[in-house]
């Protein structure tokens, strides 16, 4: 199996595709961090202050290192199911475009080989992407800007010491990397059943997209189905920066998207012994 | 370059360039044994109302060239991709190297090497690393010297470290033919080995075939819609049309029956159906086509109705011989493109 995942991982990171979101990722977080250094501070500052009208008095500078992590983290967080499916959508589906399907299955290793080792080689991209974030939006945002304390706005304003922030960054980049671990395996299981790889990237996108709309419209009749909506659960990593952390809520989030990962896996195992390859 | 020691191989012990095919027949119960390589009772494919393979029966000896041969939609990757386990059979049973395939699929697989349909590869990777990704995965211990050792056997091993999306069709072929014998197989599946290839690329295909057969002692099952290819390599045959089996037997058997037809093109057919009236040719006469005269005769007496035609003042412009089998398979070709 090991052998396996090496060889699929060989095969991701022989493509070109597969750098895209790191160059996406290497040129706008240094963007970021020079546009927010360059003055871009006060807008920010001022937006949370005004929130809370003239009751609030903040004295010297809120920017540091912390500050521009979970600033970066909250903005390109949004966009990051892009560069994940971008991959995902493409681990069984370019097998099928180019027809190399009938290398593998003629080989002897199982089909539930081939599907496991994909499953963990989309697992190691998506940790190499959020380790990747997290090195520039953090370690290097700590490395330009220091730390100190962080103030951020999440429904009200919570503020944490400089000795209590690495833990949730730590925390919210575990739940981030389980979110994006259910996008890259939906992607994988759309991937799955098609023979070329822009279908499913499109369609996870459009689910995304979808979801997340129908999670934030503010209508009564909806309410009862968003506990269903997967993508309700995606951005609790946020709770970690609330004060005190709910952790009952984190772990019901985690549990949802764990059932989600491990369900499509396991259809995807189901529907790929069963298919014909035709291609 | 390019399989020149198998020319070398073959030519020093074999006429290969003058009566390979005759050579072949000949020798075939030489190698062929009873131990069967592949047995498949009663396999049948269906998807919804169309039936791919309907009940095929074969069976391939240790030691064969099989030709598998059928127009195109006549089942042949389809039941070529049930052996491989790309596809599952609806119904039936297969047998390979004695042992039920869907029993024991990762050991009958270490010991097949094939090439479905058109050989296709990682294009994004070379040749090199492409041999090697299927050598970690072929289930035995493959030396890298063995990749380069067949890089060099196709003649690729210049462009070892080149991407294979700039390779040709015939270059994507030998690379094929490199990874089918990487783990030195026992059985080689070739699913149309020669489309695309240009008369030269096809004969070296063709020696590399018999080269295997003869020098390494592998079976070979060979598909093919070109009877032609099956007859110049092949000792076993099976032909099937519309997933059934149509017929199957040695070469010989089936190509070289002594009674045939002949297809004699004269200059006047009236005054020839004059002068072979109320003579013993007059019984072979079948019909006319195309404004040629059709006989069924032994095909020793060929030559002597072409000089009896020609002593009676008849030009004879042509005499073709049309085996019964040829005549069949082209038949079921026209209508499969029909």
């Amino acid at each position: 199996m090991i052998t396996l995942v090496y060889i699929e991982l060989q095969k991701i990171f022989r493509k070109w595709r597969t750098y895209i979101g790191f160059i996406a990722i290497g040129i706008l977080i240094p963007l970021a961090q020079w546009a927010l250094y360059a003055g871009g501070m006060e807008g920010y500052q001022g937006m949370i202050t005004r929130r809370l009208g003239e009751s609030f008095v903040s004295g010297g500078s809120i920017l540091n290192g912390y500050l521009l992590a979970f600033i970066t983290l909250q903005g390109l967080y949004i966009h990051f199911p892009f560069l994940i499916v971008l991959v995902g959508g493409d681990l069984f589906s370019s097998e099928a475009t180019a027809g190399t399907y009938r290398l593998l299955i003629t080989r002897p290793i199982s089909r539930f080989q081939i599907v496991t080792a994909k499953f963990i080689a989309g697992l190691v991209y998506t940790a190499a992407l959020l380790l990747w974030l997290f090195l520039l939006s953090f370690v290097l945002s700590i490395i330009l800007f220091g730390d100190g304390a962080l103030m951020v706005f999440i429904e009200k304003i919570y503020v944490f010491g400089a000795d209590d922030v690495l833990w949730r960054f730590i925390s919210a980049y575990g739940f981030a990397y389980l979110s994006l671990t259910m996008v890259c395996t939906l992607a994988f299981t759309f991937s799955s059943l098609v023979e070329n790889a822009i279908g499913p990237i499109i369609t996870t996108l459009a689910i995304i997209i979808v979801f997340t709309i129908l999670s934030f419209l503010p209508f009564e009749v909806l309410n009862s189905f968003r506990p269903y909506f997967f993508t309700t659960y995606l951005d609790e990593w946020r709770l970690f920066f609330t004060d005190p952390v709910d952790f009952s809520a984190i772990i019901k989030s985690a549990i949802v998207i764990i059932s989600h990962i491990v369900g499509l896996y396991l259809i995807t195992l189901f529907l790929f012994i069963k298919k014909d390859i035709l291609t | 370059m390019f399989l020149s020691e198998i020319h070398s191989s073959i030519s020093s012990g074999f006429p290969i360039k003058l009566g390979m095919t005759n050579f072949l027949i000949k020798c075939k119960f030489n190698f062929m044994n009873s131990e069967k390589v592949i047995e498949v009772v009663g396999l049948t494919k269906k998807y919804k109302k169309l039936i791919a393979v309907n009940n095929l029966n074969l069976n391939v000896y240790k030691g064969d060239v099989f030709g598998f041969l059928g127009p195109n939609g006549a089942g042949k990757s389809t039941t070529i991709r049930m052996l491989l386990t790309l596809i599952k059979p609806t119904s039936g049973n297969i047998k390979i190297f004695g042992k039920e395939l869907n029993k024991n699929r990762k050991e009958i697989l270490s010991r097949i090497g094939a090439i479905v349909e058109k050989p296709d590869f990682y294009l994004y990777l070379s040749a090199k690393k492409n041999l090697e990704i299927l050598s970690k995965i072929s289930g035995k211990e493959i030396p890298k010297s063995k990749i380069m050792e067949m890089l060099k056997l196709v003649g690729l091993d210049k462009r070892a470290n080149s991407k294979v999306k700039t390779f040709s069709h015939g270059m994507k072929q030998r690379l094929g033919i490199a990874q089918t014998l990487l783990h030195d197989p026992d059985l080689i599946i070739l699913d149309e080995p020669t489309t695309g290839l240009d008369p030269q690329g096809m004969k070296e295909i063709r020696d590399l075939i018999i080269y295997l057969s003869k020098e390494k002692g592998k079976t070979i099952f060979l598909s093919s819609h070109i009877l032609r290819e099956i007859e110049l390599i092949a000792t076993r045959m099976i032909i099937i049309n519309k997933g059934t089996t149509i017929i199957e037997g040695t070469v010989e058997e089936l190509l070289n029956s002594d009674s045939q037809k002949v297809r004699i093109e004269v200059d006047d057919i009236n005054k020839t159906l004059e002068i072979i009236k109320n003579t013993e040719w007059e019984n072979h006469f079948k019909s006319i086509e195309k404004n040629d005269l059709i006989f069924e005769i032994d095909k020793t007496k060929i030559p002597q109705l072409a000089k009896f035609l020609i002593n009676n003042n008849i030009e004879v412009s042509a005499v073709v011989p049309i085996r019964s089998l040829e005549d069949y398979f082209l038949r079921i070709t026209e209508e499969s493109v029909k």
